[in-house]
């Protein structure tokens, strides 16, 4: 794993960011951290404090859910441009899944007590921000139970 | 196509034909892909993709199975049946050299002549690939007549997957865009993992010229017409197959009903701006 400062311009590619004011995305830069991950590497780990923020730039995550008695299962995938989570934001910000590297992946790491901090000074981007993890919440929770119907059961 | 002769079975509808099993090949542990032929040595009968046949079981029953292979080629037919209850175990356990009953083909084929100039989208969910396979097929025999190509598959698992080895062959072409994506996986999959839904997103077509075709499980089908419709493509333009099950297969028995349709006539293949109304109906 290696780290590096995050280039401003990183930061601006994201979708995740598009629309958000100059003056918000440079308050995030000295929180950002570019970060690349090989092959078959852990990301994150469940229950590990959750204390950033990932956007995928490039590569692939797949999400696991480990549980002691089974195989640990992927349930999901992510891709560039796509979030890892928001674990960083609900206490007690511990990570709920292990997130591993399917391909050669980079992120960006977004630190999550500053980045909180941040959302708390800033309420109008900060509840931009919100609107803008909230469809991603949901639309994994729709999938979830999606999943959990079975689609495929004769 | 030259014209076929008269069908045989006019006078007798519910008569089935006698096949040989040539080759019963497992796809997954509970589905097997069979290649029969008449026992007469007669071609097989030319069937449009997306039609269906009825499979006998002798002594046990007979239910529809899409046709899976080929549509050029007329030495043998192609089935891939998914053992879930009495007569599709039956089918799916036959060997070769046992003989089974045909009739067919039946239903309305997938729309495909609507969609040249156009992008195309596919998407199957599980068994639902089978019926769309003979579709990708006719898609690369007249690639030319197609702009954007798009084939998404999920299944259940990495090992529901059909036809994994021709999967891999179709990913490696230049001219489609195939992901295949399962619900859930183990560590050894390094593929994508979500519904067929998620894997959209990612998917390039012009909404205004696309003409998408979808089979699998209803609700997999009901939000991926929705995803698409939302994405802007024209519901009228969206074609699913409807497998609900049916009986005679000649729109006589009603036991495809489904809202103003016989499924086993009308259907499979209908559009979503048809179905609409019905699929959003509960317990139809
Ligand atoms: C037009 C059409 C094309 C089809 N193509 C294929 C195909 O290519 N391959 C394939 O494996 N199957 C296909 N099917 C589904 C197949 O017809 C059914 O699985 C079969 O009728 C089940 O009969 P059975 O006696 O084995 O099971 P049953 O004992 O009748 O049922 C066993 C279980 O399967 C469920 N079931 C029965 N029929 C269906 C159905 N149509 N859809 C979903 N669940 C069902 C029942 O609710 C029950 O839970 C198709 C159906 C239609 C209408």
């Amino acid at each position: 794993m290696t780290a590096l400062p995050g280039p401003r311009a990183v930061l601006g590619a994201l979708p995740f960011l598009e629309g958000f004011p100059r003056e918000f995305v440079e308050a995030l830069t000295p929180l950002a951290h570019e970060r690349s991950y090989e092959v078959d590497t852990t990301i994150v780990r469940e229950g590990a404090p959750a204390d950033a923020f990932f956007l995928l730039v490039s590569g692939k995550v797949a999400l696991e859910v480990v549980a002691h008695d089974r195989p640990r299962r992927t349930i999901e995938t992510i891709g560039p441009g796509e979030v890892l989570g928001w674990s960083w934001l609900v206490p007690p910000y511990r990570w709920r899944l292990d997130a591993r590297a399917v391909k050669p992946t980079r992120l960006v790491a977004i630190e999550g007590a500053g980045l909180r901090a941040l959302l708390d000074r800033q309420p109008a981007e900060g509840y931009r921000f919100l609107l803008r993890l909230l469809p991603v919440v949901a639309e994994r929770l729709e999938n979830t139970r999606v999943q959990l119907l079975d689609l495929h059961a004769p | 196509m030259p014209p076929e002769p008269a069908r045989r079975d006019d006078d007798l509808p519910l008569a089935p034909h006698p096949y040989r099993v040539l080759e019963a090949g497992p796809e997954t542990a509970d589905t097997t892909t069979l290649a029969l032929a008449p026992v007469t040595g007669e071609a097989t009968r030319a069937f449009a993709p997306g039609q269906f046949n009825m499979l006998y079981a002798f002594g046990i029953g007979e239910v529809a199975i899409s046709i899976s292979g080929e549509p050029a080629r007329r030495d043998r037919l192609v089935h891939t049946v998914r053992a879930v209850g009495k007569v599709s175990t039956a089918l799916a356990a036959a060997r070769p050299g046992q003989v089974l009953g045909v009739r067919g083909p039946y239903g309305s084929g997938w729309p495909l002549a609507g969609a040249d100039g156009g992008d195309v989208v596919v998407m199957a969910g599980g068994v639902g690939m089978a019926p769309l396979r003979p579709l990708v097929y006719e898609l690369y025999a007249h690639r030319e007549r197609y702009e954007r190509v798009e084939v998404i598959y999920g299944s259940r698992s990495p090992k529901d997957l059909l036809y994994y080895p021709e999967l891999q062959r179709w990913r490696r072409r230049t001219d489609t865009r195939v992901q295949v994506t399962v619900d859930s996986a183990g560590r050894d999959w390094y593929g994508d993992v979500g519904v067929v839904t998620t894997r959209l997103p990612d998917a390039r077509f012009d909404p205004a010229r696309t003409t998408a075709f979808l089979c699998g499980p209803e609700i997999m089908m009901r939000l991926s017409a929705q995803a698409l419709a939302d994405r802007g493509v024209a519901p009228t333009s969206i074609f699913l197959s409807m497998e609900r099950n049916m009986k005679c297969a000649i729109a006589q028995c009603g036991h495809c009903q489904f809202g103003p349709d016989f499924l086993c006539r009308e259907g499979p293949v209908l559009s979503y701006a048809h179905l609409k109304p019905f699929l959003a109906t509960r317990e139809l």
